[in-house]
Formats: structure tokens, sequence, C-alpha cells
């Protein structure tokens, strides 16, 4: 195997001389002590005022600390609820639901308050995987930028002022519309009182408007089966897939679903590998995109050709009726990528789907043409159950802004959608919102939208709330209350029943909806509690295709595409979204899965624009944090923000994320963070729908600089190979090849007895008990950053602010490494879950002073927080760089704290998603993953109790329980019918292996070779020093 | 002295207890053969809602006997089935229900005659001995102050002791060396003029050394002790005796702290826990119980308290209002970085509560018995032997010490050898 080259950065694929710097120094910053320290050093006599300041806090501080114990009070409940014990938490089985994204879920709660999402496993459409925006919306519960009152026009009112106003305001709108502005929604029996309320106020008219439209999709298919809806997709039976610039992993329509059946296709069991082979063309480097099999990169305006192109070759491959006038790509590693996803997509009939990410109607239906082509329709396109996941019509919305602006609108109720942010033309809309006699908004947040409305019936939170959801056609799934809502805010629904004169007890309306359905109230209560019903039997189907692709091809090969010098694509990231999470400080913390970038938005470039803009290639430092400002001008508009070398961008296209540039209103996380570039979307009058691109802008540096805080190369791997990948041609020929060299190095020392022979000290700890262990799949694992988020809730980690970020001080306890190899301008790009890896000899315990790190009979490797004095040798000395310190009190621990509270994580309120079962850690301590010690010691409590051995799976990390595609097994490695054990046997000689095993760490964390179905040619590619030249 | 006044207490004590033990088995153990079999009854069918002596959800028993029509013949059909007494048309019967607010006494078929009269034995006990102690009020006064023996420490004697023989030492060794030089000078040999001891730099030293050693030690002592707790006795809003619930009653201690099975946290009892009980009792007439401090604690004012807190009026005998939650004081801290489970200890461990929290069945005011200091914890998981070969839970881990128990290599398991000591059991 020849030896391939990774590189977490350009910087260290290039090696710069601030590089080298930065590798020799693990701690670049100095001491934080802050101003107070610098100002005392400045003074005269330095020494004596220090030892004066020490004298007095060692007094102040004594005599704080010993004078009083302070009495506690224990306060129990009048009469105690019969469901809640004190101590024992509560999980309540409900459902996410956000502008159309969904997920089943199973909350935490623990004393009457919510504490954590876990996926709910009943779920056969995310199978109990969750994202890290499902993850997080725990926190927005505690969110104190949450509204808490309905106001009328700015200021506090009743709820019963505000029905009185409302609904003298609708009585009197002089025969004008009501318009119900939403953004998608699934809920049946919200439609239906939607459809009541309208039977209510006849002249009503309900406007769904997506901030990501999917229209083109709806349109198209409508054109082609005659149902404006979306199939179910079904990756898991695809062998052939290719993403036509479609996020499916990331962001596109339902990843978490997609991305867990991505993840099957993806699985190896045994020697023989038949994973599914995966070409992706996009204009930026998505989620998707880094998962590739093979990946190309195009201009946004060359996705009509590319996907014209590919018809046609599929066509001309299966003997099929070619399109005529299709015109010719120049690009030739285009070509040839459309040649490989041709020849892929006809070897696999029945076995492949296109997906396309495009909103225009006519690259859908030629795309749609290809799927019944390829005879996907009712093996990975299904009909049976069309989904609710996005329902917006472009056009409705262009004639709702209109009909404002004429004065034709009467009404204008907004619950979920966020124009005055999000609308391409928000300032118009906000414009022609002045026009509407009656505006009101049921948002939660004083958003964009809000503030500009006369009424604020703000709904509750969806943990506070009922509800139900269709997310597909036949699959029902519920949502019940897990805490009494927190402010005095009110369900939309109630709302609405109030608006027509009706009880507001949206509860009972949803009983009565769902008892007859589901047959009585055992029934509805069984449906709670499970909180998914499914169908019991299903079977694919596609629908009559009546789609008249000739014409649509026709259309679009006749449309000259305009093109610029340089496009401008707008993306969402996996954590901020469309924006409506970003006042969620952990969604702002964590770094983009491909960035690694916290805290902002900013522009994407290709290495070799950088260099043709002059961009110094320190400037792609850790370094330098300061990266070069630049103005981006197009349609008009032009605004100014950092500039971010990526590789993997196309040389001619630059990359924005939407979802940023909040107003201060939304809240202290999301205020002022980043720039808001909706913007440039706009709206296409030939399709009637909005694009997400601008075909040409100009891009120029203006010389200022702006930190941007980056964590992919805190640490540096320095080329050691901790990374193994392999293809599965080479897989299926010589299964073992990629671990090979460590299991030799291991034979050298004792092979299974490595772990006493390969040492000097083999006198090694004993394991009497249970043993924990965790495999990670690096085939499975793409990334997405759930675990990150999973664990942070789940352990009560700290967030620290962007400045904090920029001085390395991040504390996520599983971070994913994000490794590029071959070429920097479309590079291969491998996932690495990384986490304590709990070694059984591990470099940290023997460093420790004062043993606050020792290990356990069950081979954790234990950090104990109130014994550590913060010497940090142990973070020193962890070949992984998985420790993290407290620099400050980020939690408001102690009251000796120095607190900077970024993202308003240290009030009363947001305190209260703490895990009360794990340590608030203070200022001064070390701190890193447990393997979740507290669940782990629950669940060996609940079989002590029942008196029967742990059964395998009742021990779950957060990590793994987060997980939309089952990366990561975790188990007691000595009992050997346990998953762990089986992986662990199945792999052993192909594909197990452990990270920097030569130090004889002897980690209990082991990962899986990723195998990658590209031709091995294609894989092992040098990396080329073309772009940059120095 | 003290001596001698100890002995006459205990032969005044043996006097008194052999007079008593005379007086019961001649007269009470005669009259009421079986009252004590009636108070076990008593206390498990009728105490729910009945008090000898006063009123509750139905009226006071003691005398009843003599009030009814039919005497023991008509108790016998009222408890076996009360409805159809009333329902007879007796007079009495109709009279009691109407006058007791149409509230049905439940029928107890399965006790037999033989039950009914051990019960009124009981119920005639109670009272005649309430009666004889209203007669004779101050008795029970005094014991409470002559109980107590006075606590002996014997640190200070050896303290005192020590210091005085080290004087001794001091002044011997004085002498010794003023007699030396006495003799020295006799025989013409030349001494150096004495240095007083107090400039005496050895003895400065050894002073200086002592006295580093005892702050030192007193200091790491109480810097150790910052924090903690031990006899920690504060007042509580209500003062509730467990002397009175888990010691004179016998009520199991898991009825009221139910969590301590189930969960981390034992439970301080809601009130309507406590209502369970005390919507019937709604007096006390135990033994006087004192604060600390020794001042009288009124039994019934303390219960009436807990109505107010409930929102209970014994009155009308319904809540009133939705209660006011009881501000406890918390007597037992743990500090945050500690996990402690009682439901671990109690459920898995069976570890009975008096380890940790001592005799509580003995405490009016509760303190905290044990210092909850680590090394006690440490202590105890280093000497416990765990329910280890009854627990299917270790049933195929730690194979190494079922061999070993089966080789008789050793006799039990000790939560240490789990991995008790581990530091992750409770810090994480």
């Amino acid at each position: 195997m020849s030896e391939k080259k990774y590189w977490k950065g350009l910087e260290e694929l290039y090696n710069t001389p601030s590089y080298q710097k930065t590798v020799r120094n693990e701690f670049p910053e100095k001491l934080p002590f802050g101003e107070e320290v610098d100002k005392l050093m400045q003074a005269k006599t330095p020494r004596r005022d220090f030892l004066k300041y020490l004298g007095f806090s060692i007094t102040a501080a004594t005599i704080a600390a010993s004078c009083e114990i302070q009495v506690r009070k224990v306060i129990p409940y009048v009469n105690k609820p019969v469901d809640i014990t004190p101590g024992v938490p509560n999980y309540y089985a409900s459902t996410y639901v956000q502008d159309g994204d969904y997920c089943p879920v199973v909350v935490k709660t623990r004393d009457g308050r919510p504490i954590k999402i876990e996926g709910n496993t009943s779920s056969s459409i995310t199978k109990g995987g969750t994202s890290a925006v499902v993850q997080a919306s725990v926190l927005s519960l505690y969110d104190t930028a949450r509204l808490r009152y309905p106001m009328i026009q700015g200021k506090e009112a009743t709820w019963e002022e505000l029905d009185k106003a409302v609904v003298e305001g609708l009585r009197n709108l002089g025969g004008l519309p009501i318009v119900l502005l939403t953004s998608t929604l699934m809920s049946p029996a919200t439609e239906q009182l939607i459809q009541e309320f309208a039977a209510k106020y006849p002249n009503t008219k309900h406007v769904t408007y997506d901030a990501i439209s999917y229209s083109g999709l709806l349109l198209a298919n409508e054109a082609c089966y005659g149902k404006r809806a979306i199939p179910s997709y079904h990756f898991e039976n695809a062998q052939a897939i290719v993403g036509l610039g479609a996020d499916f992993l990331g962001t596109w329509l339902s990843p978490v679903e997609f991305a867990n059946q991505y993840a099957q296709t993806r699985k190896i069991k045994g020697k023989k590998a038949n994973i599914s082979r995966h070409i992706q063309f996009e204009s930026y480097l998505s989620l998707t995109g880094a998962n590739a099999d093979y990946r190309y990169t195009h201009r946004p305006s060359q996705l009509p050709a590319i996907v014209l192109n590919l018809y046609n070759a599929v066509a001309l491959a299966l003997g099929k009726p070619a399109l005529p006038n299709v015109p010719t790509l120049q690009d030739d590693q285009l070509q040839k990528g459309i040649q490989r996803a041709a020849k892929l997509l006809a070897a696999h009939p029945g076995q492949a789907l296109v997906v396309c990410g495009s909103n225009d109607p006519r690259i859908q239906i030629v795309v749609n043409g290809l799927n019944e082509m390829l005879g996907a329709a009712g093996k990975t396109i299904d009909w049976n159950a069309p989904v609710n996941y996005r329902k917006g019509i472009d056009s409705d919305m262009q004639q709702l802004v209109a009909d404002m602006e004429a004065g034709k609108i009467g009404a204008l109720l907004i619950y979920g959608a966020n124009p005055a942010y999000d609308y391409y033309d928000a300032a118009r809309f906000a414009e022609a919102l002045k026009k509407v006699k009656l505006t009101l908004s049921f948002n939660d947040h004083h958003d964009e939208t809000t503030v500009l409305c006369q009424y604020v019936a703000p709904d509750n939170h969806y943990l506070e709330s009922w509800g139900d959801a269709e997310p597909k056609a036949g699959y029902y799934s519920f949502i019940q209350p897990t805490i009494f809502p927190l402010f005095k805010t009110r369900a939309f629904q109630e709302s609405l029943l109030s608006f027509m004169g009706e009880t507001p007890d949206w509860h009972a309306y949803l009983m009565k909806y769902w008892e007859p359905k589901l047959g009585g109230l055992v029934s509805w209560e069984e449906a709670l509690q499970n909180g998914v019903i499914e169908p019991k039997q299903v079977t694919l189907a596609g629908l009559p295709f009546k789609g008249d692709v000739q014409a649509a091809a026709t259309q679009l090969a006749a449309e000259k595409p305009q093109s610029g010098e340089l496009e401008l694509v707008l993306y969402e990231k996996v954590a901020i979204r469309n924006g409506r999470p970003a006042n969620n400080p952990w969604l702002q913390e964590m770094p983009d899965p491909i960035s690694k970038c916290t805290w902002d938005n900013y522009i994407c470039v290709s290495p070799a624009l950088a260099w043709k803009l002059g961009i110094s290639i320190n400037r792609f430092n850790e370094n330098d944090l300061n990266r070069p400002v630049a103005k981006l001008t197009a349609a008009g508009k032009e605004i100014t923000l950092p500039v971010l070398v990526l590789p993997g961008m196309p040389q001619d296209v630059v990359a924005v994320a939407v979802g940023y540039g909040r107003s201060q209103d939304v809240g202290k996380a999301a205020g002022g963070v980043g720039k808001n570039v909706y913007p440039w979307a706009y709206f296409n009058n030939t399709t009637q729908t909005f694009h997400y691109y601008q075909p040409a802008v100009t891009l120029t540096l203006t010389g200022e600089t702006y930190p941007l805080a980056i964590t992919q190369t805190h640490n540096s791997f320095e080329g050691r190979p901790i990374i193994l990948e392999t293809t599965q041609q080479q897989y299926n020929q010589d299964p073992g090849e990629a671990t090979r060299e460590q299991r030799e190095e291991r034979e050298r020392y004792g092979g299974d007895q490595y772990a006493t022979e390969g040492t000097l000290y083999p006198n090694l700890y004993d394991f009497p008990g249970l043993k924990w262990g965790m495999s990670i799949d690096l085939n499975s694992c793409i990334g997405c950053g759930a675990c990150t988020i999973a664990c942070q809730a789940e352990n009560n980690v700290a967030v620290v602010g962007k400045d904090q970020v920029l001085a390395h001080h991040e504390m996520h306890w599983i971070r994913i490494d994000r490794y590029f190899s071959g070429d920097p301008e479309n590079p291969q790009v491998v996932f690495q879950p990384m986490l304590c890896q709990q070694c059984d000899n591990a470099p940290c315990e023997n460093v420790c002073p004062v043993a606050a790190t020792t290990h356990s009979d069950e081979g954790l490797n234990q950090m104990i927080y109130n014994r550590c004095i913060g010497t940090r040798y142990c973070m020193n000395n962890c070949p992984y760089k998985v420790r993290r310190f407290n620099w400050r009190d980020w939690q408001g621990a102690t009251s000796f704290g120095q607190i900077k509270d970024t993202g308003d994580m240290n009030s009363d309120l947001t305190r209260m998603v703490l895990n009360p079962d794990v340590t608030v850690r203070t200022r001064g301590v070390m701190e890193k993953c447990s393997f979740c010690v507290q669940r782990l010691q629950d669940a060996k409590l609940a079989a002590k109790k029942a008196g029967r051995p742990l059964m395998d799976g009742e021990a779950v990390t957060a990590c793994q329980q987060a997980c939309p595609t089952q990366a990561i097994v975790f188990g007691n490695v000595h009992d050997s019918g346990a998953a762990i054990s089986q992986v662990r046997a199945e792999n052993k000689e192909t594909r197990l292996y452990y990270v920097l095993d030569d130090l004889h760490t002897l980690p209990n964390v082991n990962y899986l070779v990723k195998v990658v179905n590209k031709d091995p040619n294609d894989f092992y590619v040098e990396p080329v020093q073309h772009v940059l030249g120095k | 002295m003290s001596d001698f006044s100890y002995f006459g207490r205990t032969v005044k004590y043996l006097v008194i207890c052999s007079l008593a033990f005379c007086m019961f088995s001649f007269s009470a153990h005669h009259v009421y053969a079986d009252a004590q079999r009636g108070k076990q009854l008593f206390q498990q069918n009728c105490a729910q809602c009945h008090n000898p002596l006063r009123d509750a959800t139905g009226p006071a028993l003691y005398g009843k006997e003599n009030e009814v029509p039919g005497g023991r013949k008509w108790i016998y059909n009222w408890v076996h089935n009360s409805s159809a007494v009333i329902a007879s048309g007796d007079k009495y019967a109709v009279n009691l229900f109407n006058q007791w607010n149409h509230v049905q006494m439940p029928p107890f078929p399965q006790l037999t005659n033989q039950d009914i009269d051990d019960i009124l034995d009981y119920i005639k006990q109670v009272g005649d001995e309430a009666k004889q102690a209203a007669a004779a009020p101050a008795a029970g006064g005094q014991q409470g102050a002559t109980a107590a023996a006075p606590a002996s420490n014997n640190n200070l004697l050896y303290g005192i002791i020590t210091l005085v023989l080290a004087i001794v030492a001091l002044i011997l060794l004085q002498v010794n060396r003023s007699l030396n030089r006495m003799a020295n000078e006799k025989e013409g040999i030349e001494t150096r003029e004495p240095v007083p001891f107090y400039r005496n730099k050895t003895y400065i030293a050894l002073v200086s050394v002592v006295l580093f050693l005892m702050a030192g030690y007193f200091l790491t002592n109480a810097a150790v002790n910052i924090g903690r707790q031990q006899n920690y006795e504060p007042t509580q809003p209500i003062f509730y005796s467990h002397r009175v619930h888990a010691g004179i009653n016998q009520i199991n201690c898991l009825y009221c702290h139910a969590g301590a099975e189930k969960s981390k946290h034992a439970m301080i009892p809601s009130q309507n826990i406590c209502m369970n009980c005390h919507m019937a009792i709604n007096s006390y007439s135990g033994p006087q119980l004192y604060t600390p401090e020794g001042k009288a604690v009124d039994g019934t004012a303390e219960i009436q308290k807990l109505y107010y807190y409930a929102g209970w009026d014994p009155k009308q005998r319904k809540y009133v209002n939705a209660g006011h939650p009881i501000q406890w004081v918390k007597i037992h801290n743990l500090p945050d970085f500690v996990y402690f489970s009682h439901e671990q200890h109690v459920a898995v461990g069976k570890i009975q509560c008096q380890v940790c929290h001592g005799p509580i069945q003995n405490m009016d005011v509760v303190y905290q018995f044990s210092d909850l200091s680590m090394g006690w914890c440490v202590n105890c998981h280093r000497t416990t032997k765990v329910h280890f070969a009854d627990n299917a839970y270790y049933s195929n881990i730690f194979m190494k010490y079922h061999e070993e128990l089966k080789q008789g290599k050793i006799d039990s398991v000790t939560e240490a050898m789990l991995g008790g000591t581990d530091c992750q059991r409770c810090h994480y």
C-alpha cells in the first residue's frame, strides 16, 4: 500500500513556517489572567503588589469560606405527583418538528424539567438517530430571549386584551382577506383547525413559505406525477447514488433519515465489501460531498447542462431515446464525472437514485425522468408515502407580497415564518407589511418579522406543547408537553381557537381529533407513549410518469445561462440551517463539519482563487488568526465578510452560508454574528421559484482582517498514521491490508499479549468485572456533529464563546477531526470522531502530581474534578489531545468566577438544562470524556436492583445514542456476546485498529478502517502543490 | 463523692424498677390479660380512624362499652357489619350514624369475638391508665432530668496528667542539674554559670517543635473539616420527632422516605404522606417531648402546624387550600461533586438506615450522626461485604472471585474488591 498523506488544513500540507511554530507550541496563548495582571505587571512594585493581593485574597477567601456554613433548605412537594420521584428521570416520547424538519424524540426530564433529547428508536424513519439541531433544541427551551408574554404594539398585554383586540380587528377588515403565513406545517389536526378557522373567517387564505424552498421539486412532481408532493427516498436500496447539489446527509430535506439509510449501504460485514458508490456534483464542499466516493465541482450555472448531459449519457448506456440540443460541457473533469456517473447508474437499474438540490422545476423534471429511466420508482423512490417535509410554493409568497403592497391584504398572521429576515427582498416585505391592516406574529422570539407586527401572540416551545405530525402519508407522530409553559405563552392553535371564539383548549381539540381515528382513549395514550404510529406493512411503489422531459430539456437547453467570472452560491450550514436555531450557543459553537469554523459565516474560496486574490499562504494558518476581509458585490448589493480558504471549493465559485446576521433582538448568541446573505437569493420569473445563487459576483479584498475561530488545526497529528483508509477493490482482494502494519507491529511485541509484553512495566491493571469499550466505524461516520452536541447536553460541557475558541479553549469532549488527502482543489475527506480513548496505559495518569486522573477497574480513565489542581500536565501528555481545561468559570459554578457569559449560558433559566447527575466543572480543573459514566452507573444499578446480569445495549453513551448512522458501538468487552465484542472479533484481522497503537497506550476505543468505493488509481492522489507555488 | 452519688442513683433505679415490676405482675397484668394482643389488633384495624381517648374520624372509644345498649354483644354485631345494625333501625346506631355525618364504618367480619374482646380490653387499659395519669400529673416530669448521665471525657484528664508529669519532669531535671552542680562545686569542678531554662536553646527548640506540631495538627484537622457538619442539629419548622414515629410507633422508614429504594434521594415526604395518618391522628399523647435546649414541646400544636402546611382544616375535616410547602432545613449535605445514591445502598446493598444516620429512632431532633467524610465512605466500602453470591447481577462477571470463593481462598467479597474505591463510583 502506498502511503497516503493526510492533512488537516492547507497550512499543514504546505508546512508553512508559522504552522511549524504552532506545532511546536501546544499552548499558544499566554496564561489568561487578563487585564488585571497586565496592569499589575506595569505597576511600580509588581512583586509587592502581587503579595498584597495574594495576602488579601487568601484572607478574604478564608473568611468567606469559614465563617458560617450556609443553611440549605429541602422543600418537598405538598402533594407529590404520582409519576415524579425526585432524582429519577422520566422519559416522554415527543416529536421535534420545525419548519418541516422532523425527528421523533424521547425527552428525558428530571424533576420536571427536560434536560436531554434522545432519538426515538421506535421510528422506522430515523431509527433513533438525531441531528445536532435536534439535540440542541432542549437548550432553546431555556433561551432567555424567548418571548414571555403577549404584546400589543410592543407592549405587554394580557391574553384577554389581545384576543379582544385581534377578534375586533379581524371582524373589521372591510372585506379584505386574512392570510395565515406559515412555514411548512405537517400537523393534520392543525390543518383541520386552519380549515375551521377559514370557515369562521371565510376570507382566509393559508400561504406556506419556506426560507429554503423546495418549490422546484414540488412543482416538478406535480407536472410529472400529478401530485404536488415529495416522495419518500430510500437510499438504503440504492447501490448507485448520484447527488446533484443536494446535501442530503447534512441539510437536504430529511438528513437524519437519509444519513441512516445511506449508512446502511456503507456498512461492511465480513471480508467481502459490497458498498454503494456515491458520486456527488456540487458547487461548494458540503457534508454530503465530503462523504462521496467521487466528487466533481461545478459552477451553479452549469447545473442544467450537467443534468441534461447526465440524462443523455444514461439514455445512451441504456439504449433509451436521448434529448436533442443538449449543450456541451467544456469542462473535462465534469465530462469525465458525467461519464462515470452514467456508467454507474446504468449498471444498477432499480438500485440507483439521483437526487438534485436545485429549485428549478425544469431541472427536477429531467431528474425525475432520469430516475424513471433507472427504474427508481418503487425501489429507491416511494410514492406510496409522500413526505410532508416541505410544502412552500414560492409564487404564492410572491403573490402575497404583491398583494400586501397593493393594500389588498387585511390581516397577516405569521406563524413560524420569518420573511423580514429570510425573504430575499426583506425590505420590500417590511414595507409591504405596513400596508396590512392587522399584523400578528405567533413566533416565539423577537425575530425580525415579529418586531414589525402589531400583535405578538407567542407560541410555546415544542417541549411545552401538545401536537401531532404526519411526516409521511400514513406515518404519524405525536408531541406531548414535558414541562408546563415557562412563560405566559400559548400554543398557536389555542390562539386560533380563541380568535374563533372557542374554548382555547388545544389538548382537548387534539384528543377529539385523534381518539376516534385511533379507536379510543387507550389507543391515544398508547400512541403518546410510543410517540409514533407507523404502517405495519410497507410496500414501495411508483406513480405513472407523465412528465414532459423533452419540453423541460428544450427550455433548459435554449436558455443561455448567465455567468460571470465568479459565481456565488448560498448554502445552509449543518448547525445553523436556515437561521432559525441561530440563538443557540451550542450550535453556534459547534465547529462546522467542513470548515471547522465556529461563531461566524464567511466567504469560502478555493486555494487557487485565494492565490489569485493575493492572499498570503500564512493567512491560511491558525497562527495568524486574522483572516483577510473581502467585499462581495453582486446584483447591486455588497457585503464584507472574512475569507476562508477551503480546499474543495471550485475555483470560480464562492460560497456563503445563510442563517447568520440575525438582529440583536433575537438573542445574545445570534445577535450580530456573521452577516445575512439571503438578499442574494432571488425570484426567478421563468421558473417561478427562488434561486439561491448569483451568476456574477465580484470579490475584492478590503485590506482589513477579521479573526475567525477555527478549531481544525488546534492540534497537530504531525503526519502519524491515525487515519486508515482503503478502497473496496483492495479490501476485497486483501481485507487485512490496511491494518497489517499495526498488527505486525503488535505481533512483534507479543500479539495478543501486547498489553503485557509490549512494555517494560507489565504489571497493568486488573479488570475483574466489566470492561467498557467503544468501536467507531469510520465507514459509517458522516461527520455530522450530532454526537458533539449530544455529549454537550449530557455532560454539561461549557460554551466558551468566540474569543475563547480563538484562544484554543473550546471544551467539546468529542470532536470530529476532519482530514483531507489528495488534490487540495478537490480533496478526499475523512471524518474521525476523537474522544478520550480511555487508555489502559494512559500517559495522562502517570503525570498527574495529585492523582486526579486514575484508572478504574472497568477500564475507565477517571477524571476527578475535585482533586485536580490544574497543572495541565495530563493535557500536555495526552497524545490524542482530548483533554479540556477550564480556563474560566464558564457555567457560574463558583461565586468567585470570572464569568464571561457568551450566549447567555449562566442565567438561572439556562442553567436549568444542566444534567444534575454530572458535576458542573469550575475554573482551573481539567475535564474530558468519561464514557458517560453516569449512564453506565445507572444501567448497572438497574440491573443490580433487578438482580440480573447487565445486558448488552443497556448502557448507552450519549454520542452513541445520538448518532444517526449507528457508527458507534459500545459495551462490555468481557461479554463475548456483546455487540462490541462481536465487532472486534469480526474485524480483528481486517479493519480493526487503534489510534497510535505503537505508543502502547492501549486505548479502549478502536476504529474501523474506512473503505471507499473508489478505483485505487483515483484514491492515491499525491497532493499537488501547483496552486500556491511556494 | 461522684462515685458515691452514682452508686446511690443505681440503687434507687433498681429499687424503682423492681417495685414497678411487682406492681405490674400483681395488678395490671392480671386485669388486662389480653390487652397486648388487643393493642396489636387495634393498631392494625382501628387506629386509622379511632383513638381510644379522642374523637377522630370516628368517635373516641373509651367508655363506649358501657354506653351502648347491648353491651359487648351489640359491639360484636356493629364491628362485624355496622350497616346491618343501622339498617335494623337500632336507635343508638342510627343516632351515631347521623351524628358522624353519615360516615359508614367499614365491616370487619374477619375479627372474631375474642379479637374484639381483646381490643376492648386494650381500650379500657389505655383509658384507665390515662385516668390515673391525670390524677398524678407530675409523675413523668422528672424522668427526663435524671435519665441523662454526665458525659465523661477522659481526654482532658489525660491532658492534665500529661501536663503535670511534664512539669514534674522539668522540675526534676532542674533539681537534678542543681544537685549535679552542687556536687561538682563540692568536688571543685568548674561549672559554667547556669542558663535559666527559658533562655536554654534546647528547651526553646523543643517547645517550638511541640507547638508547631500541635498547631499543625489542629490547623490541618480544622481545614479538613471545613464544610463538614457532624452533629449538625438545626431547628426545623415543625418539631417532628423520629423517636415518636420510627421509635415508639415503629413506622417503617421507607413508608415516608419512599425514595430511598428507588432514587438517589431518600426524599423528605410530601405533606400528603403525613396526612395519610394525621387526618386521623390530630393530637399527641405520647411521652412529653423536649427540644435539645430542654424546652417542653406541645406535640398537638406541632400537628396543627402540619395542618396549616397541608391546607387541612381539622374542624371541617377537609382540605381548604393548596397548602404551603414546608421549608425543612437540610441536614445531610454532600458537596456537588459527590454522587450518592440511596437506591444503591438501600435497595441493592441492603444497608440499614442506622448505619449512616445513627440511632434515628431515638432522635427527637435529628442530627448528623456521621461526618460524611470521604474517609468514612471509603472505610465502609473497604470493609462492607457485598451480596455477591445471591445477586444474579454478579453471576457472569468477576469470575475470579467466584472461583476463589469456591476454592475457599476468600470467604466474602467486599465492595472495594468490586471497584468500590474507584474514584468514579462517586465522583463524575
